[in-house]
């Protein structure tokens, strides 16, 4: 059984929002569109995304960690938003496990949105219905475009490559692969929804350089002479 | 279940007519190429040409919402004049036709060149066209013209071309695919980006390790896998004290340094020659080429005998000092480095830096041993200037970027010779791994344009006698009159700021005013927000643009302005002119400007319009073809004189530099048939090729013209024949600048030709230090800092960084207003609350902002996103939005001049090398606002209304779906 | 959560609704043959009119009212939906008991017993429509339910003795003591709720929501400025001393003063103790805090 999800790859997300808007772009005038912005240009515009890319900074200065964060929804595995829809319009697809809203069905009651833990579903108000990721599912099977295209808008923006998207059951799979081996874990375990996106922690590459390496039999200073009167590296012999 | 009734797969039209047309994206600078969706006419979706050399299909969040840019409700749409009778800055235009506009514009322009030519002034902002507007500007024949380089980041430009013939920005960058190690330091998220962003994402994939040194952790820092916090303007202090750990421990990459840097040349030691630091020249020596002389001196060690550099079987010695036969006294430049750094420790740099000593030590150990021990080699033969034949090219993958943290101080130029010294010393130029250089770069040092070198230059209906902006080689080469006074309005290539190579924008409109060193009449704008967030002191400078004489006439005499969108700056124009969108028109990343080049070769892209022009829209292109050709400005008008081009494609299918040379503005698929590349003649189907290969032009060089171009035979010689360089020699990097020594010994009075005035002599002599120095930022010594402690900054989010997107419908959600982002503790001692309303104050005027505490900044600044703050009304938001009312422009507090000096006298607030605006200099207090105070940004300005031609109220709703007309848009 | 009116109507107002309707079916249970008929009509007539209004309000919190009848589909899995049918099943139950015993038909007892079955269901169904939000700690227990049905209980007897001090005042004292059972009742079972309530850590943190464990981690940006659905529906956005002076009104408001009331001065204690019910349901999903929540602490 398909399970598609995205994997966002916090190591080498920089916080630019290509996916925020990208998403945008192909969603509104898509199947799923229009999304809605309410006033525009007026005092504080508000409207539907489907992804929002969210900054923390974790820890105290100077040992800060300042993360970006994007989040969409994360396609559950069991998706506490689909059965306590009264209209059956929150639906998870047998075929590849992608959660949508049926926006014909929809009541706008949002109870769907209570149910879930995340914060990923935006009721568009002027639609008034649910929206939320729909992993560009108007995309993703469009055989008109080049297999490689054949991708959530985000994930084709995303500069850094901080967006992998496949199917997280096939254990071949590039997803599967790097939430195996760059330790991939999912939002609010304790809520028991089984989120399929994942998302890869942070990794520190270090250099552990050892005194001893400092000083190589090749030092230029063995032809040019030491320049400084202190501060001199220890020669080798000494070592 | 039931089966969906609403398929989330069927296109929501499928009988709309769609189509997908290629162009080149300019939501920023960075330039990636786009493939955009129509349906039904409408832009129904932009994404990343996947073929594009520069993003390979990535795109980022401006590109995303170009949608929101195409459709704005800011678009001006008709040619505007001020209504007669009212007054300037007051906002109240009438519509007049295009001829009309070119009436009032050719006969103002023709006086005015008949006349004075210099009185009319042309400056840009982020201007993609400077090969154009430099052009009408040269064949105009006024001095006055400049895009905003002076303001965005000269100095590293200058910094680094004067030193390794080459720099960041578009004309080279990190070689992240084969680096080990990476250091990013201060603010450089803006230029290049998406192609940034993908190498840093594989570079870290790769296991890379990414230092980010940053008074700020955002941006890219933020996944560094180190931050290091660093006081403002401290740069340089740090980067000597690594090179002097580095020279120390014996760290740096010899052998490149004696062949391929002037570290072995031998430098006049003799105080009482006129020659002193310059570099010694062996009479009957090989000078390579006459027009710059390369007949040094090596001492050298193997014979211990001074020899003519890069003679065969010699190897200078580094250190030491030495008497010419002559009994001159000498020493090699790097021996001059070294003492330079003697006394620059990790000690004294923590000091200054804030950076602990033990961390200095460990990246410069860091660097050093990476670039030594984790050498590249690939199996590529090349041969040297000098004629040596290489197996390999090799390289030490440490790479370093920077941009404007480094560029926008007043020492910013000498930092960032530091910051290139550095990069030689660990022999990183133009090698895998380290530093790669971008066609048309490596450049001679300096490149080879020269501006007019006096008032002669500039005559009634001529063309000016020399470049508008170029590269200063020598005092001789100054822009000035014969008391040494500038000759340009904004005093570039004066002595107050001799290599100011991209002029100095900042000051044009406060110059202009005073009318020092002249008053102008026509003051032509195009795409600047000279009103805002373009310039310095933002609520004097708008006052200087409304500003009159005694007589009623206004110190400037007529602004025109040509933008996209209203700006703040429209409404102080007498004439608006409405340009088109990027998916409205023709346009060249050229060769001749700042092209999109790889690596591995020469790229250039254009612009092919996607849409009709909006309303009257007409690209500002056009406008200089249709004026140039009504001006018969030489390059535009036939020996008949007639109209040489009809409109702007066919001037850039057509035109050549010089009769014959086969060099235009675009490079690819020149010749008769488009059978040649880079030159040839011009093709009549150039354009149609460029659309057929995606806008784009993409030259491989072979790989052993690749690497070391500085000093490789293959590629100078490939890079004469293309045009890319005049000459063919090598460009020996300049860890001892020759050059600034020659302007150190103008002001000492020591060289024949050019002086500076008395008065300025000492502040040449200071800054012009053949070796780099570091010494506070020249607002430092003129701010009280007990009553300024803090530093502040600005930097623009990436959401919107180089773009106009205050009225971008999408990102203006993402940054509605900003905050001024302060750390915890040194908020919490000023008793200010987080998200609490304060100020902050310089010694030139105060705001009134929100606080936002941090633990991702360093104690002494205080930071801001930069442009997200507008005044009320502009760019037709709606004048309570909060852009104005909760946002704010730092610019208010940031003087365009630095408070007089002793006798009176007020110098441009920008580096004294090269005019590069000093934006992070500023030094600030910040306290709590007052209970009971407005809770509402301070200042504030009248609230602009829309112009005619603009959509006029605010829509509640937006609901774009491409292709459903007539929807509530 | 943010507090809808509409949510507020439509749970007080069927609740008294369905409370009276027990209350009435126990009086005929009770005291048969001693009340007139018309008591139990015009009861009926009460109870029918706030549901119906309750059904009015609950139509305001759809985007798609016209929609509302795809809302009976789901009702294996969702109790939204079960409560869309039980509430119509009710209000017909309790027609039909009106309309027998305005026509005399007979069988008013077991169409009242029946209606009470659906009532109480109905009691169930709304309750677990909250109770059902695992996410939510505050309502995911069964004394959410409990509660729901104690102070419909309690609110419907208060009107069943309010009513009756007009169409059967030899009932009023006695209903006064079982509204003044069912008040005490409903204040001890909801003063459970909130006594477990302030008990309660959250599950989830801000670490779990992220995946980074760091004892310190703030927000500072969380993707829009002019806010969000998710900030809209999930934020009382009220300071703690109004949440404060709700909880307070509720507790006087839906049992204090009803208690003190009920026996002397019914009809007050009816319309105090459903102003104290509006703002008890109000506190009800103020006090709900989402792990959402989590997600939207910060702007900058």
């Amino acid at each position: 059984m398909t399970q598609l999800a995205l994997v966002i790859d916090l190591n080498v997300c920089v916080g630019c929002h290509a996916c925020v808007t990208n998403c945008k772009q192909w969603n509104t005038s898509g199947a799923a569109g229009a999304l809605a912005d309410a006033e525009p240009f007026g005092a504080a515009p508000t409207g539907t995304f489907f992804n929002r890319v969210q900054t923390f900074e974790v820890g105290e200065y100077p040992n800060t960690e300042t993360v970006h964060f994007p989040k969409s929804c994360l396609h559950c595995e069991d998706p506490p938003c689909v059965p306590v829809c009264p209209t059956g319009a929150s639906y998870k697809r047998k075929s590849d496990g992608i959660v949508l809203v049926d926006y014909d069905k929809c009541i706008g009651c949002k109870y769907c949105s209570w149910a879930c833990p995340y914060g990923v579903r935006e009721l568009d108000e002027k639609r008034q219905v649910m929206t939320k990721c729909t992993l560009c599912v108007d995309r993703i099977y469009d055989t008109n475009l080049p297999v490689d295209r054949r991708k959530p808008s985000c994930v084709l923006a995303c500069p850094p490559g901080a967006r992998l998207f496949g199917d997280v059951h096939d254990p071949d799979s590039e997803v599967s692969i790097a939430i195996r081996e760059r330790g991939g874990y999912a939002l609010m375990p304790e809520a028991g929804t089984k989120p399929s996106n994942h998302y890869l922690p942070r990794q520190k590459s270090t250099l552990n350089l050892r005194q001893d390496e400092l000083y190589r039999s090749d030092n230029p200073h063995r032809i040019d002479g030491a320049p400084f009167e202190q501060n001199l590296p220890p020669i080798v012999e000494e070592l | 279940m039931s089966s969906p009734l609403h398929d989330p797969i069927a296109p929501p039209l499928p009988d709309a007519a769609t189509e997908v047309k290629t162009t080149t994206c300019y939501m920023c600078a960075c330039r990636c190429g786009i493939r955009v969706h129509l349906r039904g006419g409408e832009v129904r979706y932009i994404e990343g040409n996947p073929d594009h050399p520069l993003n390979k299909g990535v795109i980022c969040a401006k590109g995303g919402s170009g949608i929101m840019k195409q459709y704005s409700p800011a678009r001006l749409t008709k040619p505007l004049r001020r209504k007669p009778g009212t007054e300037r800055g007051a906002n109240q235009f009438e519509e007049i036709s295009w001829d009309e506009t070119f009436d009032i514009l050719e006969k103002r322009l023709s006086h005015l060149r008949a006349t004075d030519p210099k009185k009319f002034a042309l400056f840009t902002g982020r201007d993609q066209m400077q090969a154009l507007t430099g052009l009408f500007a040269r064949q105009y024949g006024t001095p006055n013209y400049a895009a905003h380089g002076g303001f965005c980041s000269v100095n590293m430009a200058a910094g680094m071309i004067y030193t390794i013939g080459g720099s960041f920005w578009e004309f080279g960058g990190p070689d992240l695919e084969r680096a080990n190690l990476f250091f990013m330091i201060g603010t450089a998220e803006d230029h290049h980006s998406n192609p940034l962003k993908s190498a840093i994402g594989d570079f870290k994939r790769n296991g890379g390790r990414f230092i980010a040194i940053n008074p700020v952790r955002s941006g890219y820092a933020a996944i560094a896998d180190e931050w290091i916090p660093i006081k403002p303007g401290t740069d340089g202090a740090l980067l000597m004290a690594i090179i002097r750990e580095i020279i120390a421990l014996g760290l740096y990459d010899r052998e490149f340094l004696a062949r391929y840097t002037n570290s072995g040349q031998l430098v006049n030691q003799d105080e009482n020659s006129n020659e002193f630091g310059m570099m010694l020249r062996k009479a009957d020596g090989d000078v390579l080429n006459p027009l710059r002389p390369h007949n040094f001196y090596w001492w050298d060690r193997l014979s211990n005998q001074p020899v003519a550099d890069h003679t065969k079987g010699t190897d200078p010695v580094l250190y030491g000092s030495f008497v010419m036969p002559d009994g001159t006294p000498a020493k090699p430049a790097f021996q001059l480095l070294k003492e330079r750094v003697a006394e620059c420790t990790p000690e004294w740099a923590e000091q200054i830096t804030g950076i602990p000593a033990a961390t200095i030590k460990r990246i410069a150990h860091e660097m050093g041993v990476t670039a030594r021990d984790r050498k590249i080699e690939l199996p590529i033969p090349w041969t040297d200037w000098w004629g040596e034949e290489h197996e390999s090219v090799t390289g030490n993958p440490v790479a370093f970027h920077a941009m404007r943290g480094l560029a926008a101080h007043s020492n910013g130029f000498q930092t960032i010779r530091s910051l290139s010294i550095l990069m030689s010393l660990l022999g990183t130029i133009d090698r895998p791994g380290g530093f790669r250089h971008k066609a048309p770069y490596p450049r001679a040092i300096p490149p080879n344009m020269r501006p007019a070198k006096g008032p002669e230059g500039v005559k009634p209906n001529t063309p000016l006698g020399g470049a508008p902006l170029g590269w200063m080689e020598t005092p001789d080469d100054l822009f000035v009159d014969a008391e040494g006074q500038p000759v340009r309005i904004d005093k570039a290539f004066s002595w107050e700021h001799p290599l100011s190579s991209h002029g100095l924008m900042h000051n044009v409109i406060t110059n202009a005013w005073r009318g020092d060193p002249y008053p102008i009449d026509t003051l032509l704008l195009f795409m600047a927000n000279m009103a805002w967030n373009s310039t310095m002191n933002t609520t004097e400078v708008r006052k200087m643009l409304t500003d009159k004489n005694a007589d009623g006439e206004y110190k400037i005499p007529f602004i025109v302005v040509c933008d996209a969108f209203q700006s703040e700056t429209t409404a102080f124009g007498d004439l608006i002119l409405p340009d088109t969108t990027y998916l409205e028109r023709h346009d060249c990343m050229s060769i001749l400007d700042r092209p999109i080049s790889e690596f591995d070769g020469p790229v250039d892209s254009v612009r092919i319009p996607v849409l009709p022009p909006t309303g009257e829209c007409k690209p500002f292109q056009e406008v200089l073809v249709e004026l140039a050709g009504r001006l018969k400005l030489p390059a535009f008008t036939t020996a008949e004189g007639g109209r040489k081009f009809k409109n702007y494609p066919d001037f850039v299918v057509n035109y050549e530099t010089a009769p014959g040379s086969g060099i235009g503005f675009l490079s690819g698929w020149r010749g008769k048939d488009g059978e040649k590349a880079l030159r040839g003649e011009p093709n009549p189907k150039q354009w149609e090729m460029y659309e057929k290969n995606g806008c784009f032009f993409q030259y491989h060089l072979p790989p052993s013209s690749q690497y070391m171009r500085n000093w490789n035979k293959g590629y100078m010689e490939w890079a004469q024949q293309a045009g890319m360089r005049r000459d063919n020699d090598p460009i020996i990097i300049h860890i001892y600048s020759e050059i600034l020594q020659s302007f150190r010994l103008a002001a000492q009075g020591k060289r024949p030709g050019k002086q500076p005035p008395a008065a300025l002599r000492e502040r040449v002599a200071t800054y012009f230090d053949p070796l780099p120095i570091w010494h506070a930022p020249l607002e430092d010594a003129q701010s009280d800092l007990n009553n300024y402690p803090l530093n502040a900054i600005t930097q623009r989010p990436m959401a919107m960084y180089h773009s106009w997107d205050s009225q971008n419908a999408w990102l203006r959600q993402i940054h509605t207003y900003n905050f001024l982002h302060v750390n915890s503790k040194t908020a919490k001692d000023a008793g200010i609350a987080d998200g609490g309303w304060m100020w902050v104050e310089s010694q030139w005027g105060k705001v009134r902002c929100l606080c936002r505490y941090s633990e991702a900044v360093e104690p002494g600044t205080v930071w801001t996103w930069n442009a997200i703050g507008k005044s009320s009304g502009a760019w037709n938001l709606s004048a309570d939005a909060n852009e104005s009312q909760k946002g704010f422009l730092l610019n208010h507090l940031i003087s365009e001049e630095l408070p007089a000096d002793a006798a009176g006298k007020r110098f441009s607030n920008s580096d004294p090398i090269t005019g590069q605006a000093a934006w992070y200099d500023v030094r600030v207090r910040i306290y709590p606002a007052a209970a009971g105070e407005e809770e509402v940004s301070s200042p504030q300005f009248a609230p602009l209304e829309p112009v005619p031609g603009m959509v006029k109220g605010k829509p509640s709703w937006l609901t774009w779906f491409a292709g459903k007309k007539g929807d509530e848009q | 959560m943010h507090p809808a009116l509409s949510v507020l109507l439509l749970t007080t107002l069927i609740g008294a609704g369905q409370g009276l309707f027990i209350t009435m079916v126990v009086v005929e249970l009770l005291a048969a043959g001693s009340v007139r008929p018309g008591f139990f009509v015009g009861g009926t007539a009460i109870v029918l009119v706030l549901c119906g209004l309750g059904l009015i309000a609950s139509f305001f919190h759809l985007g798609h009212p016209e929609r509302a009848w795809r809302t009976a589909t789901m009702w294996r899995t969702s109790w939204l939906s079960r409560e869309v049918i039980a509430l119509p099943a009710f209000m017909g139950a309790a027609f039909a008991y009106g309309v027998a015993h305005w026509t005399g038909a007979g069988a008013t007892l077991a169409i009242g017993v029946l209606g009470s079955l659906l009532s109480l269901l109905l009691f169930v169904c709304t309750g677990m429509i909250y109770a059902a939000v695992k996410v939510l700690k505050e309502w995911a227990h069964p004394l959410t339910v409990v509660n729901f049905t104690t102070m419909g209980l309690a609110s419907g007897a208060c009107l069943a003795t309010a009513y009756a001090g007009f169409a059967a005042p030899e009932l009023v004292g006695a209903l006064a003591k079982a509204a003044f059972t069912l008040t005490a009742l409903a204040m001890v079972t909801r003063g459970a709720a909130l006594l477990r309530n302030a008990q309660l850590r959250p599950t989830s943190t801000l670490q779990s929501a992220l995946g980074i464990r760091h004892p310190k981690i703030v927000q500072k940006t969380q993707g829009s400025m002019g806010g969000s659905f998710n900030t809209r529906e999930f934020f009382h956005g009220k300071s703690a001393a109004f949440v404060r002076g709700i909880l307070t009104a509720a507790l006087f408001g839906a049992f204090v003063l009803p208690l003190v009331l009920v026996i002397t001065l019914p009809i007050l204690a009816f319309v105090v103790q459903y102003a104290g019910l509006l703002a008890e349901r109000w506190y009800f999903f103020a006090e709900a805090q989402h792990p959402q929540n989590l997600y939207y602490q910060g702007v900058s």
